[in-house]
């Protein structure tokens, strides 16, 4: 990230330790992923160890520290979307995509990724493409969804 | 008009011009814009109705009113036509020429847009439609009424007045006796009486006069989205009843204010985060709020997506920006809790409780529930419960009742039953640290107190309905490993027992369960709940063991039989082709990803186990039944 852009954001909380969760989420927002060197300056601006950074940053499952794909497919794994079928969709995904475990394709075209629950839980199975959310999904309806990022 | 409001009587006075503005007889079409209808479209809907109306003119006369959820999302996108209150479902953006041409004239009503039940019944009206008709909203009465983006709106159905009242006549000790009087019990999972808290906290030493006023809305379980849909369509609620708090809490001290807000929850931050703004705009955050001398402003920590940030000191550890770890609370946190100073942490629901407790009065407050807290805050279950009502349901959503409706009435009379002509099987209630209670515990009543007798619990509302095909060994392993990887792995009987007994489930599931599992999942699950610090590790087991409780005979099936009756562990199924039902129409062997299916047009088709993974595709996409799994 370009030096300017972290200033405001650091700026932007005062550069308070409190805010550092805050802070990173600023940055991924930018970013799309935590970048090594952001996160060094970071601790740095903020006159706290690299560790601390770190392991705030490891222990949330919303950050990545490495970079995410083209297109974002979030599968919502929460209880009612999982009792409707959800994993066959994770599953069904990872085949089509060849995604690995990393969860982003090596073209770097698609990141796959599962959360708890975006509070749509009556219409699940919850799948969010690139921010855009669709409902009652189904193995055979995401070859419809995914089809215009597989031409990508 | 955004010149901030300085006394009761200039708020009173502010609301009467708005009412007196508003014609009750003007025409709003209320669209529903919570995060479920919006799934189904209701953005693209709305377009098209205020491009319909700007066509014929009728921008000026008609308006639009976007809204937060309504609690029927399985039907959204929702549209309600005011002042007849005719309900319009799964509205879509072709409709809304109909709905502008068709729809607003006197008495004139669209058919085919209108509620139909199972028995092909049309109901007009919202209140007369038989999910809403069982249903008492309090909570979420405004949610139709306001657009969460407008304070007016909010203003205007006498939003605020709950605070005017308490600072112009109530001493803070007051307010914290009537919400104990009241019996609100915190809706976050663990019931405590809020009034109780509330003066703990009061009566906490604190040097400088600093306590925190936290409403705690990460809403960590999976599958609940009560909190969300009450941030989304009634922020103000919130707000109002932390400011109320915090003067009941603090005052004269100095309070301030966090809202701990789940990430994943991205309208539901802004909604809240609009809110707070104009709030702040009238007065009613921020300096000497209503004249009162009390000075109190809120600010939003958003969440990183860990589950155990729900829970009191692992929140408070987050909000120092520290990573949610929970310590032990040999200390409370009303007396040591952020930054060491006296802390008040209640729930969205809880807060949002509290307006409504101040503005109807205890009395009325205490007539609704179970119970009885005359002299005893944990005697009963008093006011209403938002659930989330979801799973294998026909009606899906959030349903608001009174404390003691039973789990029959909710899921029968309300939910419509089960879909797909099912058996119904169990409900799990309480979120992970709940339970699964079976068919014969439909007739509980539910409170507080008799979902914990039951081997549940309350939790924070979320209500999810299982049918024959749930398997309920499934549903145990997802929910421990739900929680092996929540786990914030201080305790190592958390940590490390949470993944064995994850991985035992697992080979059950398998097909790989041998005698014995079953009693070391139960000894290693009373290790787990013995040896944790906090709450996540010592109700974990919980799911596992309600489901033994209760259907122990499907994980002997699993074990012995190698069999699982609903069909969804996949080690221990099989998919194969009914004859009799094929007719050759090639759709599974197209879809098919292995082309484990082979077979030519107008033929019976053939699935070669060999090279079948088991995904279900072909069952899904079959028309004609000729696919069985078993
Ligand atoms: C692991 C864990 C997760 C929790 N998650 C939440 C949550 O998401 N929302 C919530 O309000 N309470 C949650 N709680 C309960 C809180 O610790 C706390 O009791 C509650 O917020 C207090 O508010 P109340 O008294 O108004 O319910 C959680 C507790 C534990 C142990
Ligand atoms: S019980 Fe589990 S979640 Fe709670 S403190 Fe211990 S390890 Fe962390
Ligand atoms: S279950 Fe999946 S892999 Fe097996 S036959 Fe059906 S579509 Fe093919
Ligand atoms: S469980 Fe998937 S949206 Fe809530
Ligand atoms: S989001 Fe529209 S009814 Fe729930």
């Amino acid at each position: 990230m370009d030096s300017q852009k972290l200033e405001t954001i650091l700026d932007k909380h005062d550069r308070q330790p409190a805010a550092l969760l805050a802070i990173l989420q600023d940055i991924q927002e930018e970013e799309n992923y935590l970048p090594k060197e952001d996160v060094q300056q970071v601790a740095k601006a903020l006159s706290i160890s690299l560790a601390r950074v770190y392991s705030l940053a490891t222990f949330f499952s919303s950050f990545s520290l490495e970079p995410r794909g083209k297109h974002i497919c979030t599968v919502c794994m929460g209880t009612a979307c999982h009792v409707r079928g959800a994993p066959k969709l994770v599953d069904h995904i990872r085949r089509e995509f060849d995604v690995p475990e990393t969860g982003t394709t090596k073209d770097l075209n698609l990141t796959l990724e599962t959360v708890n629950c975006v509070g749509a839980c009556a219409l699940g199975p919850l799948l969010i493409l690139d921010q855009e959310y669709h409902s009652n999904m189904t193995p055979a309806k995401l070859d419809r969804v995914l089809k215009p990022i597989k031409q990508d | 008009m955004t010149t901030p409001i300085k006394t009761a009587v200039e708020l009173s006075a502010c609301r009467e011009k708005l009412q007196a503005e508003r014609d009750p007889q003007r025409k709003v079409i209320s669209i529903c814009a919570g995060t479920g209808c919006r799934a189904s479209g209701a953005i693209k809907l709305g377009d098209a109705l205020r491009g319909a109306l700007t066509e014929k003119g009728l921008d000026q006369q008609v308006q639009i009113r976007p809204t937060g959820c309504q609690g029927f999302c399985e039907c959204g996108p929702l549209v309600v036509m005011h002042p007849d209150q005719t309900l319009y479902q799964k509205v879509k953006a072709e409709d809304a020429t109909e709905i502008v041409e068709q729809g607003l004239g006197e008495g004139q009503v669209i058919d085919r847009l209108l509620y139909q039940d199972a028995e092909g019944k049309s109901y007009r009206k919202e209140s007369e439609v038989p999910f809403y008709r069982h249903q008492k909203h309090l909570l979420l009465a405004n949610n139709s009424k306001i657009d969460p983006t407008l304070i007016d709106d909010y203003l205007a159905v006498g939003g605020y007045g709950a605070l005017a009242q308490v600072l112009a006549e109530m001493q803070p000790e007051q307010v914290c006796a009537t919400i104990k009087a009241a019996g609100l019990r915190g809706r976050g999972g663990g019931g405590f009486p809020a009034g109780v808290k509330w003066e703990t906290c009061r009566a906490a030493p604190s040097a400088d006069g600093v306590r925190y006023i936290i409403c705690n809305a990460d809403e960590g379980d999976p599958g609940a989205f009560m909190d969300s849909a009450l941030m989304e369509g009634n922020p103000h609620s919130v707000i109002e009843g932390m400011i109320i708090g915090a003067f009941a809490i603090a005052h004269p001290g100095q309070p301030i204010g966090y809202v701990y807000i789940r990430n994943e929850y991205p309208l539901a931050v802004e909604r809240l985060r609009i809110a707070i703004d104009q709030a702040r705009e009238r007065g009613l955050l921020g300096k000497n709020i209503l004249g009162s001398g009390m000075d109190f402003d809120i600010q939003i920590n958003k969440g990183g997506g860990a589950f155990v940030c729900g829970e009191s000191t692992a929140l408070m550890a987050s909000i120092e920006g520290f990573v949610g770890e929970p310590r032990a609370k040999h200390i409370h946190t009303v007396e040591a809790g952020l930054y060491d100073k006296p802390t008040n942490l209640n729930n969205v629901e809880t807060w949002a409780n509290v307006p409504l407790i101040i503005n109807r009065g205890v009395e009325w407050y205490t007539d609704i529930g179970t119970g009885d807290v005359s002299d005893n805050p944990w005697g009963g279950s008093k006011g209403t419960k938002i659930f989330a009502l979801v799973g294998k349901v026909n009606n899906t959503g959030l349903v608001e009742v009174p404390m003691g409706t039973s789990l029959r009435q909710i899921i029968y009379d309300i939910g419509g039953g089960i879909n797909g002509g099912k058996k119904f099987k169990a409900v799990q209630t309480g979120g992970p640290s709940g339970g699964c209670l079976p068919e014969s515990l439909l007739d509980l009543k539910v409170d507080f107190d008799q979902l914990t007798e039951a081997g549940s619990m309350m939790g924070s509302g979320g209500m999810i309905v299982m049918d024959e095909s749930t398997c309920m060994v499934d549903v145990a392993r997802y929910f421990i490993k739900f929680l092996a990887e929540e786990s914030c792995g201080k305790c190592v009987t958390c940590r490390e027992g949470l993944r064995q007994l994850s991985a035992i489930i697992d080979r059950i599931c398998a097909g790989k369960g041998q005698e014995g599992d079953i009693e070391l999942l139960e000894e290693l699950s009373t290790v787990v709940m013995d040896g944790s610090l906090c709450a996540l590790g010592q109700t974990a087991p919980n799911p596992l063991l309600s489901t033994l409780r209760y259907f122990r005979e499907e994980y002997e099936e699993h074990i012995r039989d190698k069999k699982c009756r609903a069909a969804v562990c996949q080690g221990l199924i099989t998919y194969s082709i009914v004859a009799e039902n094929c007719n050759g129409c090639m759709i599974c062997a197209k879809k098919c990803p292995e082309k484990a299916i082979t077979g030519i047009k107008k033929e019976v088709h053939v699935l070669e186990q060999a090279k079948c993974i088991r995904c279900g595709i072909c069952l899904d996409v079959c028309k004609f039944d000729a696919v069985l799994v078993e």
